[in-house]
């Protein structure tokens, strides 16, 4: 007998997100805040000096995407994300469709790791839109052109795209993590919107204690601590350390909260619908 | 409670439930409930509302684990042996439920592509039996109760299945979606398929099944053949004629009536109800005068109430 498999459910599951109308909100919304911001650039002078390559804006289009990510780091990306991770497990149990696939020819491990995928690809699709949209729009701003580094030097243009979705790919990591969290309560309170509202809150609460002082060594552990860690490929040389510490960081909060969705959806009892 | 007979081929049963229980909190919905469906059966799950029936499908499919007890379906355990104790084994609980901004064809693309083995090749085919191909292209959301039960069926026929368990399928149906549900179950039924359906409904249960559990507050108060209920059901009468010694040997000879005694300047019988009429004539025809001929006792709607409502005499005499 042949059997279906986790790819299987994962690429229902993205079919399934493609029809639905929540998927889109959190697309249009990443794809509306760059068109937004370069068109409010072209309608004046100046720019965000006060954040890294603000004051380079009008010189080139890729310090576009680098300006809107700093923006979107600390809570639109997170939000979107958590639109579908919180979301793709607890509305199918929600709506009872749990009971109808979990009665096929799949295991419930193939099924959690198709929608685990699943959520992590959206946030994926997510950013790599976000970081396209503004890299285009900007470029058509502003140009095409080199960027100068967080260490003054110059770096080319083709280099410096390079080193833009490279940026993104390390974004990523902390994404990832929020995408685990959100799948987790997803799983546990079997509420759509209590998971998605959990999720954003959970960010919320880490930006918070990222900027309350006196909380000595724990700031290192912080996800949003990590939402700037790409800088470090923006420097010459590149800083790896700012990288490594996001790559372990990020993996500190999406492997429990991943494991930990996973043996709950393992043994949960399926009552919904 | 007796267990079905072994099958034939000394294969394993289709359903094999084992003390199974599931409690909430302190209310236990499921109370050491023993099933045992046989090859070829059509078992009826019958019980009133919150009686443990669909708590006791959901642990037989393994979407909740029990608190004790075990279930074999064709010799697999579902929390051990995974989505393999499923093969062959399709069905619902509660309604149906699929994806409301799909198509019921696209609903049945995932669900064939998550069974494999074939499955897609049996969409067309499912749709047909159960009168929705023309349908199809719409989206579920604007399916009526009676087409979603019906696509239910369909998603359940693409898994080719050897045994359905359906948690009652005619819930919400009006009297022509009622009627066709019976006859496709008849249908499959027909087609070799093992069914187990749980309903509220005596009448349906009696329709279509040959073999039932009473379920009542989580407990089996009966399983077994529906006909040795129907028997045990027997309503009781008492029979005054001109001569009850010949009258007593007419009605020993009549089939249909059971346990003729004698009673006070009178007889009483048991009897099912078609045995009555044939009764009254062969004593016409021996020239036996008949005085009264009164109905005492149960009829089979009243022995499932009793069973489901808690009478201790009934549950004794059927057990």
């Amino acid at each position: 007998m042949k059997r279906p498999g986790t790819l299987t459910v994962y690429a229902w599951e993205l079919r399934k997100l493609r029809a639905q109308k929540r998927t889109y909100l959190g697309l249009g919304i990443v794809t509306a805040v760059p068109l937004i911001f370069v068109i409010s650039l072209g309608l004046r002078a100046g720019g965000p000096d006060d954040v890294a390559f603000g004051r380079y804006v009008h010189q080139s289009g890729l310090a576009i995407p680098l300006v809107i990510l700093i923006f979107a780091s600390a809570f639109l990306l997170p939000l979107a994300t958590a639109l579908v991770a919180g979301d793709i497990v607890a509305a199918e149990d929600h709506n009872g469709t749990l009971k109808t696939i979990l009665t096929r020819s799949l295991d419930r491990g193939q099924v959690f790791a198709g929608k685990l995928l699943a959520a992590l690809t959206y946030a994926l699709v997510a950013l790599l839109l976000m970081g396209t949209v503004a890299t285009v729009a900007g470029s058509l701003e502003s140009g095409f052109n080199g960027l100068v580094s967080l260490s003054g030097t110059h770096i080319s243009a083709p280099k410096a795209l390079e080193l833009v979705y490279a940026s993104f790919g390390i974004y990523l990591l902390p994404m990832l993590a929020i995408a685990s969290i959100g799948v987790l309560l997803s799983t546990t309170t079997r509420n759509s919107a209590g998971a998605v509202v959990g999720t954003v809150m959970v960010v919320l609460m880490l930006n918070l204690l990222n900027i309350v002082p006196g909380l000595g060594g724990l700031h290192d552990y912080l996800l949003p601590n990590e939402f700037d860690a790409w800088m470090g490929f923006l420097r010459t040389p590149i800083d790896w350390s700012p990288i490594v510490r996001a790559a372990w960081v990020s993996a500190v909060y999406a492997v429990p909260c991943a494991f930990a969705a996973y043996v709950v959806f393992l043994r949960r009892d399926v009552t919904g619908g | 409670m007796r267990a079905a007979p072994p099958a034939p081929d000394g294969n394993p049963p289709p359903v094999r439930a084992r003390g199974l229980v599931k409690r909430y909190g302190v209310i236990v919905a499921v109370d050491h409930v023993d099933l045992n469906v046989a090859t070829g059966d059509v078992y009826g799950y019958l019980g009133p509302n919150g009686a443990g029936k669909t708590t006791s499908l959901r642990m037989l499919l393994g979407l909740i684990r029990p608190d004790e007890g075990d279930v074999e379906l064709f010799g697999r355990d579902p929390l051990i042996d995974g989505a393999k104790a499923l093969d062959g084994v399709a069905g619902f609980v509660e309604a149906p439920r699929f994806y409301p901004y799909m198509t019921g064809r696209r609903n049945l693309d995932l669900l064939a592509a998550f069974d494999g083995s074939g499955a897609t090749d049996r969409i067309d085919e499912s749709l047909r039996v159960v009168d929705l191909d023309q349908r199809a292209g719409d989206k579920v959301g604007g399916y009526s109760h009676g087409m979603r039960q019906r696509l239910g069926i369909a998603a359940a026929l693409l898994r080719a299945p050897r045994l359905l368990l359906l948690d009652e399928p005619a819930t919400g149906l009006d009297p022509a979606g009622l009627r066709d549900m019976r006859s496709l179950i008849r249908r499959l039924a027909g087609e070799g398929i093992t069914v187990m359906l749980s309903s509220h409904q005596l009448a349906e249960v009696e329709e279509l099944c040959n073999r039932v559990a009473i379920i009542r507050k989580g407990r089996v108060a009966y399983e077994g053949d529906l006909a040795e209920l129907k028997r045990s059901a027997a309503a009781e009468y008492r029979l005054r004629t001109t001569d009850d010694a010949r009258a007593a040997a007419i009605s020993r000879a009549q089939p249909g009536i059971f346990d003729v005694r004698p009673g006070d300047h009178e007889l009483r019988l048991r009897a099912e109800e078609s045995a009555i009429a044939m009764l009254s004539i062969a004593l016409g025809e021996a020239g036996v005068g008949l005085k009264l001929l009164a109905n005492e006792q149960a009829t089979l709607e009243d022995v499932f109430f009793r069973l489901t409502e808690g009478d201790t005499a009934v549950e004794q005499a059927v057990a």
